[in-house]
């Protein structure tokens, strides 16, 4: 259905921000965005260098790379929440220079983040309205009218959103449509969706690309950041390449095939996935038995769920975001109570015990947000070294830290795990993520663990650090390592798991054969709609 | 010391979903009657006369009102973010202005003295937090140090050798600010309230309290209450404010200038602030005088927390801490030993509460706690003078404890910001 | 190469204070030149007054005080904690330690022994209290230390009366706790030569408090655990640090420490606990923690300059200048200091990436450029 023509709006026209009428625009615009020789630096990185990129009107257009390619450094830049060093920015054949979002938005640009950016103890129609409010007189606002235009886009669009609803009590896909109405609220003719389909599965994904093709038929322009190559195949109608920071090619998505795209995106061979001898033994190493653990309000956020992990097996539990996969790892990590349930390491029942005890009794964990959880950004690296680990040798003697055996010991992690650093003194905010990754990852395994618990070990790690990662978790599985590998990386857990569940909802609903899976059907399971 | 400014929180997890109760309007309604009953039930029974008088009620509005300013200049800068620890400071700036302009250009020059002063130190407060990013508790202590430092040598400079004032007092403020008093209504209700009826009285000695010989300074401060919560819920510019203690990074995608509204949330936080200063030198004291402020900043962040950053709730610490410290500056010994009586019938309230509820532990410490407090109050007449004067600060202490749980800051609050950080 | 970073660090490490020094230095000239009074004459009077021998044994002896409430309120700080409550703690500590002390009699080094560790349960017991109201409650524990701070006030003058701890002191309208005999006394010590006035002996206690908290923070676990907590919680947690527990220990160590602040005004000076015990020192400490950045080592040298500004002035009043002037500098030093550590340690971190981001470019030519994720 499509949006009601501007001058059915029921708010005053000077109360929010309007795009120039039709006359003023040159008749010539059939390019919505023209990004010429777009540059940016940090400290220590170049992010974008000489990026071109042509954008028509009333198109899909998909600009795909590796992590960290320079992508979100892009789109900040075309959203006005980064200043270029080099390079124009033409919208709609005028050229534009923004100083703030707030200059985007007056340009009709729309950003939807990829992670989102709501208040939750607000509601949905403060969140929409925020910075365009509707007022009467003096400031006051408008919530008749602001609740009005709201059902009106909502409702055009089937995004299916009550105004008066608390953030916080949202879901993930609820989320994300309220950004959209954010944006479409404020007039964007020009949307920017980054990474939208991150937290998705393929049908919400289908559903989300329909939206898509409505919003490409009022005459709205989409930009599309991706590195989900089918899908990009599937919805864009050109695509761009960025390959480390700068622009590799533009292509039409009729013209190259999936393996093609890859290849300018890595701009080497792919690997290809070896076959592999099963390593799993009958031990068990980490038994978890009718786990609950409820939310403040007394949800079961995970339900009655049970799983065996043998040694030198991987158990890979796939699911959306948000279905209890975080407050699993926390209750069997002892970061979280339970309500009923037990946790065994091999045979001891450890339920009882504190998070400190568990680390000693031999699990090793590799926490989802490594900045929050698994560093200390302002210590160096021997320092970090120790965390997790400060009461097993070799970093501490009896009550004492053992300063030279955490040292030599980093040195070995650093040399064994390829952590790319001039020394083990730097501080490990100036790690790049990749390398962060990698030391945690060192960390983690050494002492010889018994179980490895890791949530999205390979998030935001560019795909040599990857590779890397998947080698080290694959040979200490062969010497009888136990891990459960929590993900959102389908190919991930196809790849490495040697048993593939399914959670949804906090219960696991699903026990599927990762050597002949597709990512479609564990995406169906994944939200529950039908296999096939 | 690590970036975030709010200090460490546990967290505290829950074992079991507790039922919360909801605070709806005709709770509130039913809670105050509730405690109005209470209250005289205790007066009649320790016949402490001064618990519910109109001259309490008088005192309880004078002392709410530099708590509950404190309280509001906390509100204004937390919900855009910034934790104000400096109010104290701030405070103490707001009663050296009033002093200042006020005995020599009369109460009102006074309050705007205070206010500007007051909004100096929370513009240098905004200074170091959102253009420095310092951490907020630590720029809050720097200035505390700061502005006691700057009182006491401007009081040495201005004050010493005119006539009344001296190196830690100035002169009397005057001419004072007006009372008004509601002619008819005050008299009646006072002829009531000296009968001594049960419930009856006390509900006109309350009354009277409001209505009889109030400061017009009094006046402004609670309306500014309502204003407050007006502007800041009911406007785009409230909400843009709020907004930045909520979710900054959202603020600003959205085109929120979120560097100006927190300069402009904590120059007002120290201007209310100051306006409590003025208050105290100007209608409660007389004069400005070192020491004057007693920890009244911190009261107010105290009645903050407890209103659940919401002004409503503010309003209600505030009173609830002015009225403590009214009862032990007005009767001393006798009336807080009266409140003896209504802690024993309060935590007897507690006790019986967790005993229902099938928390046994709970309930029997809280029955062992109100035994010795009745035993307490039972055998003695009355509360040794210096132990009175700490009643309001042990009842804050009381109240935090207990309530501490079921509240919710500002999502932001305590963040340093800084721009484009986002993603 | 690693030469060159000690230089950097030397000269980071030196630029906050150094920068604050001079910011006050020019606020205060500016302050009074609009008061009327000349700058420089100023300065030089307190560095000639200060500089003189009894003058240093009157900074050292403050020096010494202050920096055992500087090092209780750092125990607190490098975790997060502000433990504001020094004040209360301290005071509430020496009055009952006194009264303790001046009612027993025992043999030399024990009876100290027992008057300071009184001191230091007493002042771990009250911190103790707002680290469980913290721990249990999630109450914050700026405000109920200054609410304790308070309450310790009003404790203490109840106890401090004729009919219950205190007794008249002789000579005079002073009441005290009952002082303590000669056993329980340290001798000064004749560390400045050119004046008959001596440092407190506590000093060397002092001194091996300030070691005490290097060791603990530094070398132990417990110390890494506290360090951890303070810099990111939530890693803490994640690394098995009982994050409760951590509070309340921490605090109680915080609050002992706090118990030492009376000590050698009482065991070297006063000998009893009157009316006239100094107050205020708590929040002393706080300033010079601010400005020693939590470190040993820069609490030491923020302690003596203190106590320099602070004596230097008293000569100030001869001359017709407000003394109080010196609080304005120490004000501003303390609100200046904290700027600069901010601005430094980001630039410090901004350095430490582009020195990073240089070496590993030169270094591996293959290395993948592009944004950190």
């Amino acid at each position: 259905m499509p949006l009601p023509s501007r001058g059915a709006c029921a708010i005053a026209a000077e109360t929010t921000p309007q795009p120039p009428p039709d006359a003023a625009r040159p008749a010539a615009a059939a390019t919505a965005v023209e990004l010429r020789g777009i540059t940016k630096r940090f400290p220590g990185v170049v992010a974008n260098k000489d990026i071109d990129i042509v954008v028509q009107r009333g198109h899909v257009h998909a600009i795909v790379g590796e992590n960290g390619a320079g992508k979100s450094t892009l789109m900040k830049i075309l959203y006005g929440e980064q200043k270029p060093d080099e390079g124009t920015i033409t919208i709609e054949g005028r050229e534009v220079a923004f100083a703030s979002p707030a200059d985007a938005i007056a340009a009709s640009v729309g950003m939807v983040h990829q992670h989102f950016m709501l208040a939750d103890n607000f509601t949905v129609l403060e969140n929409v309205v925020l910075g365009a409010e509707p007022t009467r007189g003096g400031g006051v606002l408008d919530f008749g009218a602001a609740r009005r235009r709201i059902r009106e886009i909502s409702d055009s669009y089937g995004l299916d959103v009550r105004p008066e609803a608390l953030v916080e009590d949202l879901g993930v896909g609820d989320r994300q449509r309220v950004e959209i109405l954010k944006v479409l609220f404020r007039g964007a003719r020009i949307l920017i969706l980054d990474e939208p389909t991150a937290v998705l599965v393929p049908h919400e994904v289908d559903e989300l690309f329909d939206n898509l093709r409505e919003l490409k038929a009022e005459g709205l322009t989409v930009i599309f950041i991706s590195h989900k190559l089918d899908e990009v195949l599937a919805v864009a109608d050109e695509i761009t390449v960025i390959r480390r920071g700068t622009t590799v090619a533009t292509v039409s998505p009729r013209a190259v095939t999936s393996r093609q795209l890859a290849e300018l995106m890595v701009g080497s061979e792919l690997p290809v996935p070896e076959l592999r001898e099963s390593t799993v033994t009958d031990v068990p190493m980490l038994t978890v038995e009718d786990l609950t653990v409820l939310s403040k309000d007394g949800r079961a956020v995970v339900d009655a769920v049970s799983f065996t992990i043998h040694g030198g097996e991987i158990l890979g539990i796939a699911g959306v975001e948000g279905n209890g996969q975080a407050e699993l790892v926390e209750a069997i990590m002892g970061m979280r109570s339970l309500v009923t349930g037990r946790v065994r390491l091999g045979d001891e029942d450890v339920t009882a015990r504190s998070t400190r005890e568990r680390r000693e009794g031999g699990v090793g964990f590799i926490p989802e947000d490594r900045q929050r959880q698994a560093l200390l950004l302002e210590a160096p690296l021997w320092e970090n070294r120790i965390l997790g680990h400060q009461t097993q040798r070799p970093n501490v003697s009896g009550p004492w830290i053992d300063r030279a055996g955490a040292r030599k010991d980093t040195e070995r992690i650093v040399r064994d795990f390829d952590v790319r650093t001039p020394g083990i003194d730097v501080l490990a905010s100036a790690l790049s993520g990749g390398n962060q990754q990698k030391l945690i990852v060192g960390r983690e395994m050494s002492g010889e663990p018994k179980v490895l618990i890791a949530a999205h070990p390979t998030r935001g790690v560019d795909v040599g650090a990857q590779a890397a990662i998947w080698d080290h978790m694959r040979d200490a599985r062969a010497r009888g390592l136990a891990v459960l590998l929590i993900s959102a990386d389908l190919d991930e857990l196809i790849g490495m798991s040697d048993t593939l569940r399914v959670i949804l909802r906090g219960r696991l609903v699903a026990d599927v054969d990762p050597r002949s899976v597709t990512p479609e059907e564990l995406g169906s399971a994944m939200t529950g709609a039908e296999a096939k | 010391m690590s970036q975030s400014a709010s200090g460490l929180r546990p967290d505290v997890q829950p074992q079991a979903p507790k039922r919360t109760l909801r605070l709806t309007r005709p709770m509130i309604y039913l809670g105050i009657a509730g405690f109005l009953v209470l209250f005289s039930l205790v007066r009649v029974l320790a016949g402490a006369g001064d618990l519910t008088s109109s001259g309490q009620i008088g005192a309880t509005l004078g002392l709410a009102v530099p708590i509950g300013m404190a309280g509001l200049g906390g509100l204004w800068a937390e919900r855009a973010g910034i934790v104000n620890i400096g109010l104290e400071g701030m405070m103490i700036l707001g009663t050296w202005g009033a002093g200042w302009a006020g005995y020599q250009w009369g109460g009102w020059a006074g309050v705007a003295a205070g206010v500007a002063f007051g909004a100096l130190g929370g513009l240098l407060h905004a200074l170091t937090t959102v253009t420095f990013g310092v951490d907020h508790i630590v720029s809050g202590v720097a200035i505390n140090i700061l502005a006691l430092g700057l009182a006491q040598y401007l009081s040495a400079v201005a004050f010493t050798g005119v006539r009344g004032g001296g190196p830690t007092q100035s002169p009397p403020v005057s001419p004072r600010i007006g009372t008004i008093t509601v002619p008819w209504l005050a008299d009646a209700l006072g002829d009531l309230e000296q009968k001594g009826w049960f419930l009856v009285s006390d509900l006109a000695s309350i009354l009277r309290g409001f209505t009889n010989q109030v400061s017009l300074l009094t006046v402004l401060a609670a309306a500014l209450i309502p204003i407050s919560y007006f502007v800041l819920w009911r406007t785009s510019f409230g909400l843009r404010l709020r907004s930045c203690g909520e979710s900054p990074h959202a603020a600003e995608s959205l085109g929120v200038n979120v560097y100006r509204m927190k300069y402009i949330a904590v120059i007002a936080s120290g201007g209310f602030a100051g306006l409590g200063g003025a208050f105290l030198t100007i209608v409660a004291a007389g004069i400005y005088r070192e020491g004057q402020t007693g920890g009244r900043g911190y009261i107010g962040l105290a009645a903050m927390i407890f209103g659940n950053w919401r002004p409503g709730g503010l309003a209600a610490g505030a009173g609830l801490f002015g009225y403590t410290d009214a009862l032990q500056l007005r009767g001393g010994g006798e009336s807080v030993h009266a409140l003896l009586l209504l802690i024993v019938m309060l935590v007897a309230g507690v006790a019986a509460l967790n005993f229902v509820r099938g928390r046994m532990g709970a309930g029997l410490v809280s029955a062992v706690v109100g035994a010795l407090v009745l035993a307490w109050y039972l055998s003695t007449d009355s509360v040794p003078g210096e132990l009175t004067t700490i009643t309001p600060y042990f009842t804050t202490l009381l109240v935090l404890a207990l309530a501490s749980q079921r509240l919710r800051m500002p999502a932001a609050d305590g963040l340093v910001y800084r721009r484009g950080e986002a993603g | 190469m690693s030469g060159k970073i000690s230089l950097e660090r030397i000269v980071l490490a030196l630029a906050a204070p150094v920068f604050a020094l001079v910011v006050s230095l020019v606020l205060t000239s500016l302050v009074l030149l609009g008061s009327g009074d000349p700058p420089l004459k100023t300065f030089q009077l307190m560095l000639d007054y200060g500089t003189q021998p009894r003058s240093l044994v009157l900074t050292l002896n403050n020096a010494t005080i202050y920096y055992l409430s500087a090092l209780a309120v750092a125990v607190g700080f490098r975790m997060n904690l502000f433990n504001i409550g020094v004040d209360g703690q301290y005071r509430l500590a020496a009055m009952l330690s006194a009264a303790l002390g001046g009612a027993i009699s025992l043999p030399g080094p024990l009876h100290v022994l027992v008057i300071v560790l009184t001191a230091m349960l007493v002042g771990g017991m009250w911190a103790g209290i707002a680290g469980l109201l913290k721990a249990a409650r999630g109450v914050s524990e700026v405000i109920s230390t200054i609410m304790l701070n308070f309450i310790a006030t009003g404790v203490v003058a109840y106890l401090l009366n004729t009919e219950r701890l205190a007794v008249q002191v002789a000579g005079s309208n002073n009441i005290g706790t009952k002082p303590i005999a000669e056993s329980g006394r340290i001798p000064g010590l004749p560390l400045v030569p050119g004046t008959n006035a001596k440092v407190f002996g506590f000093i060397v206690f002092a001194a091996l408090c300030g070691v005490a908290f290097h060791v603990l923070l530094n070398r132990t676990r417990f110390g890494f655990d506290l360090r951890a907590t303070g810099r990111s919680e939530t890693a803490a947690v994640a690394a098995g640090v009982n994050v409760r527990r951590m509070i309340v220990v921490t605090m109680v160590i915080s609050g002992a420490a706090a118990g030492l602040v009376g000590m050698p005004q009482l065991l070297g000076a006063s000998y009893s606990y009157s009316l006239d015990f100094p107050s205020g020192l708590g929040f002393t400490g706080i300033a010079i923690a601010l400005l020693g950045r939590n470190h040993p080592v820069g609490i030491a040298f923020a302690a003596i300059l203190w106590g320099f500004l602070g004596n230097s002035a008293q000569i100030l009043d001869l001359e017709g200048i407000p003394k109080e002037i010196v609080t304005i500098m120490q004000a501003t030093i303390v609100l200046s200091v904290v700027v600069a550590y901010e601005l430094v340690r980001r630039y410090r971190l901004v350095l430490e990436q582009r020195r990073v981001g240089r070496e590993l470019a030169a270094g591996s030519p293959t290395e993948p450029e592009g944004v950190r994720a």
